[in-house]
């Protein structure tokens, strides 16, 4: 379990920040996105693995339970890293049609400064 | 409960909304509701200020859950001045945009300001580790409607980089704020404190690592080098009115370092000794040098300025990074002078691109010239430090606060040299701008049909300005800037009992967890 989550969190790490370094918007936003589901995992596994718990904590027995602030956690991210993408989703459009280029380190195919 | 607190947030958060929803169609109201909101903000400021003075810490439970289980809004000298000189440079920035008419190239500009100041003023106020990434994120979220706004292809370019570049910063932010909660279980920032404290010492990799990522995402934020390639082309090819607003976001990264690391890790805690003070001097000195030779090297009025900026975040940061009382306390007051000095030199080089384009080379005679020469060269005397404006003052006070540390030669080297570069590039461009164009060698250049990001030229565009309304802001930050070189004395009393507040965090501690001393 440890093995398969904490290899999930790296392989979509690496393969978000190999994206993101291909600088152009469409493979970027990608990689971003890879990169956020990487940290939102991350996010999930900070309360400790538990498997089959219920997030609350029993008064009348020494249950075992999930931590669940980290879900909280992970929800909000998910809710503004979704805002997030959309917005860049938008602006990345406007600048390729106004542009006519994708590139995001504004130099032009030639490599002049834009 | 004292609900003064909340009020810094709540307004913007209720007229950004109204303004969107009913007064969409109609520009006066929105400028009246924009500009009444943020008066009615500086008033709040002041009653906030006029509690936190004497010392006393505020907390604000959010639905009055107790911390550490709660949400946390805290209210203590250093968050008091923060949202005093935010609302202060939120006035002038909205009455330059309204009147140079930059509020009306494109949409819902106020709208957008206004979230923008919740965010800011937000991420002052909070208590809460990842409250503060949420206000970072609705900063930066209505900041990236501010970058675009009037369009363009280079400014839409320049945005997607900003955006991109800010998403990845997020993505840090939430790698360090979980690898924090995973050792300590808990993200307020005063538990924080109390748990990071009790930790045992060979338990330490995973807090240290936290402690590293936290610092390198505000560093991004207050574009320390290496971390500051986004800020040149987003702030050069932002709205200039935008850019002067942009000058109080790059000092959040300072705040939250300075906060951060006075009361979560401490300069007295063992596990993360020498962590940041060891990593952020250095940077800092790099930052300020490469701003500074930014600046002699600009090309484009906007670049330049932005440089400056960099440069003074750079000052700004060496104060910080001593971690001692006396350099907060020249950090602080630089922080305030920093600001106002940077956006009053934004909406300068806004009046100069308004009337002749930004790019340094000669051209014919403004109009005006005269008044706006007058303004672009105090802004130059006041960010490169020079008497009689407040920025000599402030990197005066860096300088003797450096006097104790071990580096204290490199730091006064780097000050002083970076200082003659930055005075050196100013002239340059002032001369070019103003002086040059009195030269009868200069022709006329064709009258251009587009400007070079493919947007009309401005004079078609700019709908019926508010006469002479352009340059009250920019006397009022320069009446500013005055003010606190004549008043430095209680300026200082001020941020000198702030950082006497920073540095003995205790209080702050029982106050937030409300526990008798222990």
């Amino acid at each position: 379990m440890e093995l398969l989550l904490a290899s999930a969190v790296g392989i979509l790490t690496a393969s978000g920040i190999y994206l993101i370094l291909r600088q152009r918007s469409f493979p970027v936003i990608i990689g971003l996105s890879l990169l956020s589901y990487a940290v939102n995992l991350f996010l999930f596994a900070t309360g400790r693995l538990a498997l089959n718990q219920p997030p609350i904590l029993n008064k009348y027995a020494e249950a075992a339970y999930t931590d669940p602030l980290p879900q909280a956690l992970v929800l909000t991210a998910i809710v503004i890293s979704f805002g997030m993408t959309a917005v860049v989703v938008m602006i990345a459009l406007s600048a390729y049609l106004s542009a006519r280029n994708d590139r995001i380190d504004m130099t032009d195919e030639t490599g002049e400064d834009a | 409960m004292n609900h003064w607190i909340i009020a810094p947030i709540l307004l913007p958060a209720v007229v950004a909304p109204f303004i969107i929803m009913v007064i969409r169609y109609h520009r006066d109201l929105q400028r009246v509701f924009s500009v009444a909101s943020v008066v009615a903000l500086n008033l709040i400021a002041l009653v906030l200020l006029a509690q936190a003075m004497d010392g006393t810490i505020g907390v604000y439970e959010l639905g009055d859950w107790p911390a550490p289980f709660g949400i946390v809004l805290v209210l203590d000298r250093l968050s008091a001045m923060m949202v005093l000189l935010t609302t202060l440079l939120a006035l002038a920035v909205v009455l330059y945009a309204i009147g140079s008419g930059w509020d009306t190239r494109g949409r819902h500009f106020h709208a957008l300001f206004q979230f923008q100041l919740m965010g800011v003023l937000g991420a002052f106020l909070t208590g809460d580790a990842f409250n503060l990434f949420v206000f970072f994120e609705v900063l930066l979220i209505a900041s990236y409607g501010l970058m675009i706004h009037g369009g363009g292809a280079t400014r839409l370019r320049a945005g997607v980089q900003y955006v991109v570049y800010n998403l990845l910063g997020s993505s840090l932010f939430l790698i360090a704020l979980g690898t924090l909660y995973s050792v300590t279980g808990t993200l307020n920032m005063a538990d924080l404190a109390v748990r990071v404290a009790e930790l045992p010492a060979e338990d330490t990799a995973l807090l240290r690592v936290g402690a590293v990522l936290l610092l390198l995402v505000f560093a991004i934020k207050a574009a320390v080098l290496p971390l500051h390639f986004w800020l040149p082309a987003s702030y050069a090819n932002a709205p200039m009115p935008v850019a002067a607003l942009f000058a109080i976001m790059s000092k959040v990264g300072g705040y939250a370092i300075l906060r951060m690391y006075t009361l979560v890790f401490g300069p007295d805690l063992a596990v993360t000794d020498g962590l940041v003070g060891d990593w952020l001097l250095p940077a800092a000195l790099l930052t300020l040098a490469a701003g500074s030779i930014g600046v002699l090297g600009a090309r484009e009025l906007g670049r330049l300025v932005a440089f400056s900026a960099i440069a003074s975040m750079g000052t700004l940061l060496i104060a910080i990074s001593l971690f001692t009382p006396q350099a907060a306390t020249a950090a602080l007051y630089y922080v305030i002078h920093s600001t106002f000095a940077t956006a009053m030199m934004f909406l300068v080089a806004d009046l100069v691109i308004e009337r002749r384009g930004g790019a340094l080379i000669p051209t014919p005679p403004m109009p005006q010239g005269g008044l706006v020469a007058a303004l672009f060269f105090a802004g130059a005397i006041a960010l490169a430090g020079m008497p009689p404006l407040s920025g000599f003052v402030g990197k005066l006070l860096v300088m003797d606060a450096a006097r104790d540390s071990d580096q204290v030669w490199t730091v006064w080297a780097v000050i002083l040299v970076t200082s003659l570069i930055t005075i050196v590039g100013m002239a340059r461009a002032g001369s070019i701008l103003f002086w040059k164009a009195h030269d009868h060698s200069v022709l006329p250049p064709d009258p251009p049909e587009h400007t070079d990001d493919g947007a009309p030229v401005a004079a078609d565009l700019a709908p019926e300005p508010v006469p002479g309304l352009a340059f009250v802001p920019v006397f009022a930050l320069l009446t500013a800037l005055v003010a606190l070189t004549v008043l430095a004395g209680p300026a200082m009393r001020y941020t000198e009992a702030t950082a006497a507040q920073l540095f003995a965090p205790a209080d702050y501690i029982e106050t937030v967890l409300q526990r008798p001393g222990s």
